[in-house]
């Protein structure tokens, strides 16, 4: 699915990385905690997330992901859009929460970057 | 963070079979604003030279969790890295407190961050785990007191 379509299912604003809007993603990431993001995550993945720091733009940066999803309306400061731009990610947001927003792409033929991880034994 | 380049670089990112590119780069404590560059810019030369993207990955990812541990848990430190053209290798020396438990320490879920690290998505107990899983060699030493020395070696298929 194109970021663009996404765009619309979601009914995003674009914050920066409006020329980008034609890559194309296959999985999707919704969470708030970058460490799994860093485990977890493949390639062409889009990461969905109520965190706005600027972590967020580093660690889509070193795992390849193709763009970043705010939800909840959360907004990034200029500073996180500036690194964004510089590093050729696009930003969007939406009004919508996490669970609805991946919800929809579930529906629309996203799935998750890993099935199932295997339980911790204690 | 700064670094500084050394060794054998020609500049212009071809490499051959006996070139290597040193960089080092120094890590502050706390220092969050800067936290990832080192990564980015490693990342940005093994693109520059070639490297398939899943293998610049998998060193982005292990080098930007070793700097992220230097800045949260560390009195600071720096990281060294060789790019040859067979292999990326990266060493990690902070300074201080150590890690009393290595081996609880690199157990997944396991973490002695404090909140406001946890609040900015880090300090789960992933990074010592997932820096050994990036890596194709792995190994940690640490004294309490003194630092943590962390060394990931990563081939280039």
């Amino acid at each position: 699915m194109k970021l663009a379509e996404v765009n619309a299912l979601l009914c995003t604003e674009v914050l920066c990385g409006q020329e980008n809007m034609e890559r194309e993603i296959v999985t999707a990431c919704g969470a708030d905690l970058m460490s799994d993001v860093l485990v977890y995550t493949k390639e062409k993945t889009l990461l969905l997330t109520g965190l706005t720091n600027i972590q967020v733009v580093r660690t889509a940066e070193v795992g390849d992901l193709m763009g970043i999803i705010f939800v909840r309306g959360k907004r990034p400061g200029p500073e996180v859009i500036e690194m964004a731009k510089a590093k050729s990610i696009p930003l969007m947001l939406t009004e919508l929460s996490m669970f609805d927003a991946c919800g929809i792409l579930h529906d629309y033929g996203i799935r998750g970057c890993v099935e199932r991880v295997p339980r911790n034994e204690l | 963070m700064t670094m500084e380049y050394g060794g054998v670089w020609n500049g212009c990112l071809e490499m051959n079979s006996r070139q290597v590119i040193q960089l080092e780069f120094f890590l502050e404590a706390g220092d969050f604003s800067t936290a990832g560059e080192a990564s980015s810019q490693i990342k940005r030369i093994l693109q520059q030279i070639g490297v398939k993207a899943e293998t610049a990955r998998r060193i982005a990812i292990g080098a930007y969790e070793a700097e992220m541990n230097v800045i949260i848990h560390s009195l600071g430190g720096k990281m060294r890295v060789a790019i040859l053209p067979d292999r990326t290798d990266i060493s990690v020396e902070d300074n201080g407190p150590g890690i009393a438990d290595v081996k609880l320490a690199m157990q997944e879920g396991y973490s002695t961050a404090p909140d406001h690290i946890r609040d900015m998505g880090f300090g789960a107990g992933m990074g010592l785990p997932n820096m050994a899983r990036c890596s194709d060699e792995f190994s940690i030493t640490s004294e309490v007191g003194v630092g943590t020395k962390i060394r990931m070696v990563i081939h280039h298929p």
